[in-house]
This record gives C-alpha cells, structure tokens and sequence, in this order.
C-alpha cells in the first residue's frame, strides 16, 4: 500500500447521483452523516459539485432518460475516480428489472466499483462495503 | 526589538512586499545610526545599498516561501481547519475526523486528481486565478506574521497594503467563477461581489480606529508597539466596538456561514468553485487555509496587541488566539446562512452605523 492508495482511501469526496431512486436510499446516504455513524470520521464527505468527487453513489434503477446524464456525469468525474452502486436496484435494478423503463442495468451503462446490497442498505452495510472499496483500492481485493 | 536589529545590522530598510508588484514608500530613518554604530562608518551609502540589495532577495523569498509565509501559514491554516471542523463535529455530537484529515484532503486534491477545464471557459484565467487567490493570501498572512513577530519591522502603509491584499482572494474567486462558463459559478460570483461592496465599508472604518487610537500610525508595527506600551485597544470603548465589527467583516471575508451566501453548498453548489478541481481546486482550498489562519492574527495585532514571544505572553497569546477562533466557528455553527439583500442590508445599516460610531468615539479619545 503506497502513499497514492493511502491518500486516496483516506480521503473520499462523495457525489449522491440519484437515477430514479424511491428516496429511500437517498435518506440512508444522509442517515451515515449523522452523530451516530458520522463517517466524516473517515473523511467521508458529500459534495455537491461532481468536479470535486472521487466517488458516486448511485441510487435507483438507472431509468431511460437518466442513462446518457449517468453517463456524463461519469466523465465529468475527475479520475481516479470510483463508482458505488446503492441498494438493490442500483446493483441490479431490484424489482423494476422487467419494466419497459429501465433497459440497463447500472454496471451495463459505467464500471461499477463496489455494490451494496439492501432496501435500503442499513449505514452499518454501508460503512463495510465503504473498507471493501478501500480494499480494493489498495489491490487486496481483485475484481 | 529595536536594539536587537541595531545589533543584527541589517538596516531598517525592511520592505517586505519590494519584490512584489505593490509600490512601497521606504522608511529611511534608523538606516544611518544602525551602520554607524556597528562600525560600518567607511562603507558610504550606495556600498550599503548594493550589500542590502544583494542580500535582500533570498530573505523575502525565504520569508514568503517558507516562515512565515507559504509553508508556515498553509501548514497552520490546515491545523486550524481541522480544529474547525472538530468543533463543528463536536457542536453536532459527532466525533469528526483525525487531524491529518485535511493535509490528506489537499495532497489528494494537488497530487493525484485530474484538473478539468470546462469547455467553454477561458484557460488562462480559469487557471491564473487559484494561483492568484494564493499568492495574495500567502503575501497578507507573510506581512501579518512577520510584523506580528517582530514590531519594528514593516514598512510605512503595510496596513493599507494589507487591507488591500485581502480582497485579491475574494477578487481571485470571483474572477475564476466567471471564466469558468457556469450559470450557478456565475451567480455565486456576483453574490461575492456584493457581499464584497457590502463589507468594505465597515471593514476600512474599523481599520481605522486602531489607526486613530495610535496617533495617526499606519504601520501596523506601531499600532502593535502603541499598545503594547499602554493598554490593548479593545479595552477602550470604541475598540471593543469595532473589534466586534472586524470579526463580522471577517465572517464575511472567509465566506463563513452567516454570509456564505456566495459559495453556499446546498443552494448554488460551492458557488464560484463549482467547476474546478484537482490542483486548482486544491489552491483555492490552501488560499483559504492561509485566510482562516492569519485573520484571527491580524484581528489581534489590531485590537489586542499581537503576539509577544516571550515567555510570560506567549501562553495568553495563543489563548487569546484560540478565543477569536472558536467564536468565529461557533457564530459559524449557530447560525443559519442569510440572503444577499440581508447581508447589505446589515453590512451598509446597523454594522457601518456602529463602526461610523466607534471612529467618533475614537476622534473623541474614548
């Protein structure tokens, strides 16, 4: 582990891109910066700019018109850059997968980095699958 | 002081900001009795003159590079951005990050993120202005602290210079948000420019209390001296006035939350920032490090004589230092951001009314 996956584990600028989500996940994004899980203690912060972002947590089954603004935002990113994919249907498009309005699932449309599963997943899920991501940053895990 | 740069013979020509653009008057007096009376009687003026040129150059660059100045004031300034963010956490019952947090942050953001330039944007302006923002802070906090450090040094106006130093970063912000062909980068910066129109005024009236309360002295040096000699000025009714109209500006300088209107994260998405990042976004992020560090300083050697570094001062110095900045965070915390029209309105109505007070109580000697 170099000091390039030290810095870059350490300190994690989170962009929330939600694509048709039910809010349900959205709330969870915002229930880990709370006093009980508080994951600033990781460095863990959500921004509002995508251009100051190492990280997208993508909420939601990645609906038709969302598709080519996912992907834009996935280029506005600046690299080294990682993608989450939030919830069940963010990792696989959960029980909207026969609907005529998502064609794709999310790993299809961008790499996807690490996925959490849940309805919404609970912080604690969270928090594990945030140290996977730091894992496999720093080459423990191989893809 | 005095006596120990007599000895040192280095000359009292300590102009410090000469290597910069900024146009200096030099003050010449003690330049003569300081050579003589280190036996430098045979070398006549322009051999002294050519030595001090000589030798000038590495010093400032010193100075301005690394202590005070740039390395110094950013290292600081990121300390006393994670003690920001601490008590921030703190006030909210969360724990907060480590103290290393943003030394990581900004070695991310120079060294390993992509730096994008929006299409549409002008390149050259879009990437002069974080390096702008930076210099300028750098140079104010450099002038604060090696006068704070040593009041004889400094040169006749630095007080002017300073005041003016401070607006390059807000200028510098502003600037970048409107090269960088966003609507809501666009927007954040006109709302610093208002902001800026708003506490200019308030600012430059109770810069000039410590002024009058000193005799008519525009070195700050003096200013330090004066009160150092006698009592600090804030004990006096119109310095404790316009001490408390400084900390205001000040929030408004650093874009703290009751007037973060311009950059306000929920609303307009770091305003002017929006659209950089890696290295630039990085500068921005130092220059405002540099800011938060030295303000609190400068407020001090305004109102409160400065820092002494001896041993009985030192301890109430930086308790002293430690006071300003936990209030400044903790009028951060408690305070929900206001509108743009509010913040003139306070600035230009009741803020200027009370400075405009205080610089009539100071004529007055109070």
């Amino acid at each position: 582990m170099g000091l390039k996956e030290k810095i870059l584990t350490k300190s994690i600028y989170a962009f929330h891109l939600s694509s048709g989500s039910c809010n349900n996940c959205d709330i969870e994004i915002l229930d880990c910066l709370t006093p009980r899980y508080d994951i600033e203690r990781f460095g863990i912060v959500l921004v509002g700019s995508v251009k100051h972002a190492d990280v997208l947590f993508c909420t939601g089954s990645a609906n038709r018109l969302c598709i080519p603004r996912i992907k834009k935002l996935y280029e506005m990113m600046p690299k080294p850059g990682f993608v989450v994919a939030w919830g069940a249907c963010g990792s696989s498009r959960g029980m909207f997968k026969d609907s005529y309005n998502t064609g794709l699932p999310l790993d299809e449309i961008i790499p996807v980095d690490l996925y959490i599963p849940g309805c919404p997943p609970k912080p604690e899920a969270v928090i594990a699958g945030l140290i996977k991501l730091t894992d496999k940053i720093n080459g423990k895990i191989r893809r | 002081m005095l006596s120990r740069r007599i000895t040192n013979g280095r000359g009292s020509r300590s102009c410090l900001v000469k290597d910069s653009s900024v146009t200096v008057t030099v003050e010449k007096p003690h330049v003569a009795v300081t050579d003589r009376r280190n036996g430098h009687r045979n070398l006549n003026r322009n051999q002294a003159e050519r030595h001090r040129m000589h030798m000038k150059p590495l010093e400032y660059i010193f100075l301005f590079l690394i202590y005070p100045g740039f390395l110094f004031s950013a290292t600081m300034g990121l300390l006393v951005g994670w003690v920001d963010r601490k008590v921030t956490a703190r006030l909210q019952w969360r724990v907060g990050p480590p103290w290393y947090q943003n030394f990581i942050d900004v070695a991310k953001l120079l060294l390993y993120k992509e730096t994008l330039i929006p299409k549409g944007a002008s390149r050259a302006v879009f990437l002069g202005m974080p390096a702008l923002c930076l210099s300028g802070a750098t140079l104010a906090s450099t002038i604060v602290l090696v006068v704070t450090g040593e009041p004889d040094k400094g040169f006749i106006g630095d007080i002017i210079v300073i005041a003016y130093l401070l607006m390059i970063p807000s200028l510098a912000l502003m600037l970048g948000g409107f090269s960088s062909a966003n609507p809501l980068a666009s927007l954040g910066a006109s709302r610093e420019m208002k902001l800026m129109l708003s506490y200019e005024l308030p600012f430059i009236l109770s810069l000039i209390v410590p002024v009058i309360k000193s005799g008519g002295a525009i070195r700050l040096g003096d200013i330090i001296i004066k009160q150092q000699n006698s009592a600090p000025f804030i004990t006096s009714a119109s310095g404790a006035i316009s001490f408390l109209v400084m900390l205001l500006c000040f929030q408004a300088k650093l874009g703290h939350i009751p007037f973060d209107m311009a950059e306000a994260e929920t609303e307009i998405i770091s305003g002017p920032a929006i659209d950089y990042s890696g290295r630039a976004l990085g500068m921005f992020k130092l220059a405002k490090a540099v800011l938060v560090f030295a303000a609190p300083v400068f407020i001090m050697s305004l109102f409160l004589g400065g820092i002494r570094f001896n041993s009985d001062y030192i301890l109430t110095g930086v308790l002293e230092y430690i006071m300003i900045l936990v209030l400044m965070i903790v009028i951060k915390n408690t305070n929900p951001r206001i509108r743009i029209d509010q913040a003139m309105r306070f600035f230009w109505g009741p803020v200027s009314g009370l400075s405009l007070i205080s610089v009539i109580l100071a004529y007055l000697g109070h």
